[in-house]
């Protein structure tokens, strides 16, 4: 294994463009009028995102994956007329065989839990954009759909697999590799398509798949058309999409590049900063609200396009988040702070709130949601930081919400402030909203922080219970500086799993599973001899030799 | 006008600049005042005496002798003076400058000892309130009160600590100090053995020179601290603990002085004789030595302790004297430990930074075998053959490897039911402690007398004679 306390010399990075894909086309092709968006895996086999590993057989790594989202994330804003999305492969009798064993057999254990983590985000994105904006999507296979490849077929709604006698759907990971479908496949199989489990156990140990009709009987597939039929099958399924489609159009919203100065020492956005603090394994990650009046209105939003707060300021928080997940595992400990003026932040509330009907807005508002859930998933201990030129408003509060200790300056002049957008407008993955997920235990909180009219001062905040410890003026450097050591001394790996288990309260949802069981079990399946020991079936894939297994159960 | 302020509480840690210090001692020291009236020596609050009081932090300054009443002793706050470039004594980071704020990796550790010191220091002045009323002489009364005072003022120190590092979880902490009562079982005192009454002028003694020693281990050994505002605070209070020290020794030296002196003087040996006399014969001052050294030795914890291992790895408390040992790292060598195990006395190798505990006991049994033979020689110079020794250590623990067995006064390992059989022997019976304290029933406040039971001390405080009126007590 590679040493794990050390990023990839190359940083990644994660902004990209349609015209720079390398792995996906997307076109709306003529035939559905533009109602139908379709991206076409493609996946060229010596542009990896890193050396040492041929991307045969449309397999993909983080390169690959990071388009896919670009495209999900623009279908969203720059083609607002397109309902339904269809997935296809360029490639002749392969769909897609999953992520490239080579390429996680060559990283380092953190970076195969963040590719994983990133993809199962990617794969959720696709089922909100199903459920919240009204854009279905269908897995046309044309070919065999294998490990990760199906697991991207079972996120879309519907699945079409050509029934060639050849073409499958598998998930080959257990039989051949010694570890799980390491992107929600397993979880879909039962909580999302409700195949029975016993032909779900069948499936996951059959790694040559499961073909045509009887694909369709276990309802792995909908629908397993001959050849000559497949493109028709697929046409008459997008059409009915569209056809039940509510989406809303709206002028497009083009996203340009973002603006970003990168030092050793940070990243400077325009409404987010990165300060790390490598000698202390922390990191100051600081939003600021709007400096100048923001849009109140669809229209103004949709003049103001991409540089409008609520889109610009989300998307550098989310790319700031990735940075710090992916080139920075050594950062354990974030400071969450807000900075500016908490009126312009509800002033633009307002506006998100009074047009949820508008299509754009309501794109929006899933943006925010997306990047605090990506805030939600991040493996670093958070710890929002609220003084005297804090602006911990509306859904800048979301931010210290989804902290795991808020620490609030006992201070004249202090406070936060709620908006109708802590009312459930961003709901993690337990589908509560943080305040709910805060407050299970006096449910009666919920309603009476967001009563609260105007700014809610430190000891009012403390006895709702929006805080954690609010230390004085005297003690805050100090309760401060202490605070943030002591988290930096804990294992790191003791602090994600505490965090995972109590950030997360409430209800389960097929999403908190995925994380909180399959991602767990995976993570643990990653470390054993077995899967990557030196007769490891996942180190011994694609060599001559066949694993051997320590066959005692845990 | 408020009582926070550098005339009223001496110091030298720049009060007068520490906001932060002077908020959380207006909250505290009324309280701690309060304390002092409903907790301290009861019966003499308004008497004058004769105590050494810090006035300033000059070089004699902080040990000017005069008549002050207790509850307006200037307790105050000293560190003793920083030790330029001071580096870490021990552990992983040895070498390393030493810390002036905690580390946040530290600070509950850090806390819980503190606590752990502070917590002592009021319960032994609770323990010895009622004591003052059977004093033997005034001189032993004033003594009382000074180490009364000065267990005061440890915990005025361990309490700075708490009010500058670690914040409201501190203050909280300082406020619980002056809230715990020793015997009482609703809000007990931290550590057992300072829920017990002292009841008699014995005990008070054994306990200075016994269970104070151990304080004193603790302190040297808190002295090597990373935590540098604690090692200089502890430094200061070893100062202070000297005298609690003397007043043990010499307590116990006068009382096997008196009674190998009337023993030779009349020509008697058996202890009924000796009773006979007013006297506390040797067989009891035996048993009383058994039983605090027994009691004091479970104070240094367990001998292989993870705990221990742990504070010595990050600095936060090395061995007494650090600087006398070779090695500071400790992670190659281990400790023999004799034990008993299924019956047998065995030999364990215990890596060395798990047996600080021990390493520090050993010490502590050391500095009481010095003591122990000065009052072996007071004996003999009378021409009485008795010797008082030290038990094992092994012997009456209850604390450690050696708890829940049986072990004579050798350390051979016994039944429970043989321990039981031996006990009046061994340990402090009712008629011991009933005779013992039949000897205390009047005070003594005439300054020109002594207890029969004890001798004069060899000389007065400070100059002053031994029948002077170190305390003007109004009867």
């Amino acid at each position: 294994m590679a040493d794990h306390n050390h990023a990839p010399t190359e940083p990644v990075r994660f902004e990209t463009s349609p015209e720079r894909y390398k792995h996906w086309e997307l076109s709306l092709p003529e035939e559905y009028g533009g109602a139908v968006a379709r991206l076409v895996m493609n996946v060229k086999e010596d542009q990896g995102m890193r050396p040492g590993y041929p991307l045969k057989l449309n397999s993909y790594d983080l390169g690959v994956d990071l388009e896919l989202a670009d495209a999900l994330q623009r279908i969203r804003f720059e083609h607002p007329d397109v309902k339904a999305l269809v997935f296809a492969s360029e490639k002749d009798r392969i769909f897609c065989s999953g992520a490239n064993i080579y390429m996680l057999g060559s990283s380092t254990h953190g970076f195969k839990v963040n590719f994983c983590k990133f993809t199962n985000e990617t794969r959720l994105y696709l089922e909100e954009m199903s459920a919240f904006s009204g854009i279905s999507s269908l897995a046309a296979l044309n070919g065999t759909a294998s490990g990760g490849g199906y697991e991207l077929a079972i996120a879309c709604d519907e699945i079409v697999l050509q029934d060639d006698g050849g073409s499958a759907v598998s998930l080959p990971e257990c039989p051949l590799l010694g570890v799980l479908p390491g992107t929600g496949g397993l979880t879909r199989l039962v909580d999302k398509r409700m195949i029975r489990r016993d032909l779900a156990d069948a499936f996951s140990t059959l790694a040559e798949g499961v073909r045509g009709k009887r694909a369709v009987e276990w309802a792995l597939v909908d629908e397993a058309p001959s050849k000559p039929k497949f493109h028709e099958c697929v046409k008459r399924r997008a059409e009915a999409m569209v056809a039940r489609s509510t989406r809303k159009s709206f002028a497009p919203m083009k996203f340009g590049p973002l603006s970003v100065t990168r030092t050793e020492n940070g990243a400077e956005y325009k409404y987010v900063s990165v300060e790390l603090d490598l000698a202390a394994r922390t990191a100051k990650l600081t939003v600021r609200t709007p400096r100048e009046p923001e849009p109140s209105t669809p229209a103004e939003l949709a003049s103001a396009g991409d540089a409008a707060w609520c889109v610009r300021a989300f998307r550098e928080l989310d790319d700031a988040l990735l940075d710090l997940r992916f080139n920075h595992p050594l950062i354990g400990t974030l400071a969450l702070h807000t900075e500016g003026d908490p009126q312009a932040v509800l002033a633009v509330d307002a506006m998100l709130a009074a047009h949820s009907d508008d299509g754009l807005v309501h794109e929006v508002r899933l943006l925010i949601k997306r990047v605090l859930k990506r805030l939600d998933m991040t493996a670093k201990s958070l710890f929002a930081v609220i003084d005297g030129d804090s602006a911990f408003a509306g859904t800048l509060l979301e931010i210290a919400l989804a902290a795991d200790r808020t620490y609030m300056k006992d201070e004249a002049g202090v406070s936060v402030q709620v908006s109708a957008m802590n009312g459930g407008a961003y709901p993690m993955p337990n589908g509560l909203s943080r305040l709910q997920s805060r407050f299970l235990r006096e449910p009666e909180r919920v309603g009476r922080t967001l009563g609260h009219v105007g700014p809610i001062d430190t000891p009012a905040a403390n006895k709702l219970g929006l805080v954690t410890f609010a230390p004085d003026d005297i003690d805050w450097d100090d309760e401060i500086r202490v605070a943030f050591e002591e988290r930096a001394s804990l294992s790191p790996d003791a602090m994600t799993g505490m965090e995972a288990n109590l950030r997360f309260g409430g209800p389960e949802t097929m999403e908190t599973k995925i994380f909180g069981r399959l991602t767990a079990w995976q993570n643990w399946i990653f470390q054993r001899p077995n899967a990557v020991g030196e007769r490891g079936a996942l180190t011994l894939y694609g060599k001559p030799e066949r694993a051997e297994f320590d066959w005692r159960r845990t | 006008m408020s009582q926070v302020n550098d005339d009223k509480i001496p110091n030298n840690v720049h009060l007068a600049d520490d906001k932060r210090l002077q908020r959380a001692l207006e909250a505290w020291q009324p309280n701690y005042i309060n304390w002092w009236k409903e907790m301290g020596p009861v019966g003499f609050q308004d008497d004058q005496v004769f105590l050494r009081t810090a006035i300033s932090v000059e070089s004699d300054g902080w040990a000017n002798f005069d008549y002050v009443k207790m509850p307006d002793y200037r307790w105050g706050i000293f560190l003793a003076d920083p030790v330029k470039d001071r580096t870490i004594a021990c552990g992983d980071d040895f070498g390393k400058p030493v810390w002036q704020q905690v580390p946040g990796e530290h600070r509950n550790t850090l806390r819980r000892l503190i606590v752990t010191q502070g917590d002592t220091e009021p319960a032994s002045v609770e323990q010895q309130r009622l004591l003052g009323q059977t004093c033997p002489s005034v001189y032993d009364l004033r003594n009382l009160f000074q180490v009364n005072v000065e267990e005061g003022r440890h915990l005025w120190a361990m309490v700075y600590l708490l009010h500058s590092h670690f914040g409201r979880d501190g203050r909280e902490e300082a406020e619980s100090l002056l809230e715990r009562r020793s015997g009482d079982a609703d809000k007990p005192r931290l550590l057992g053995a300072f829920n017990e009454p002292c009841s008699d002028w014995l005990s008070f003694f054994m306990f200075t020179f016994f269970t104070d020693r151990d304080g004193k281990y603790q302190l040297l050994a808190l002295a090597e601290s990373a935590f540098d505002p604690l090692s200089r605070t502890t430094r200061f209070m070893l100062t202070e603990e000297a005298h609690h020290m003397f007043v043990g020794e010499t307590g116990v030296l006068r009382v096997v002085e008196r009674t190998a002196s009337q023993m030779a003087a009349h020509k008697v040996e058996s202890p009924d004789q000796v009773r006979a006399l007013g006297l506390i014969d040797l067989p009891t001052m035996q048993r009383y030595l058994n039983l605090w050294f027994s009691l004091s030795l479970d104070l240094f914890g367990g001998e292989v302790s993870s705990n221990a291992a742990s504070y010595f790895a990050s600095g936060i408390k090395g061995r007494a004297k650090e600087a006398s040992h070779e090695d500071h790292i400790a992670l190659s060598s281990s400790y023999a430990m004799q034990r008993f195990q299924d019956g047998r006395l065995t030999t364990d190798e215990v890596p060395l930074r798990n047996a600080m505990n021990e390493v520090l006991r050993d010490e502590y049994v050391e500095d009481c075998q010095r003591g122990v033979d000065k009052w072996n020689r007071a004996i003999a110079a009378h021409g009485v053959a008795f010797e008082l020794t030290l038990p094992s250590r092994r012997f009456h623990r209850h604390v450690g490897i050696h708890s829940g067995m049986s072990f004579d006064r050798a350390g051979n390992l016994i039944t429970s039911e043989e321990f039981a059989a031996s006990r009046s022997d061994w340990l402090p019976t009712e008629a011991d402690k009933t005779y013992v304290k039949s000897l205390m029933t009047k005070p003594v406040y005439d300054p020109k007398q002594m207890a029969n039971w004890i001798a004069p001390p060899k000389q007065g405080i400070k100059g002053r004679p031994i029948e002077f009126e170190y305390v003007r007590h109004e009867v």
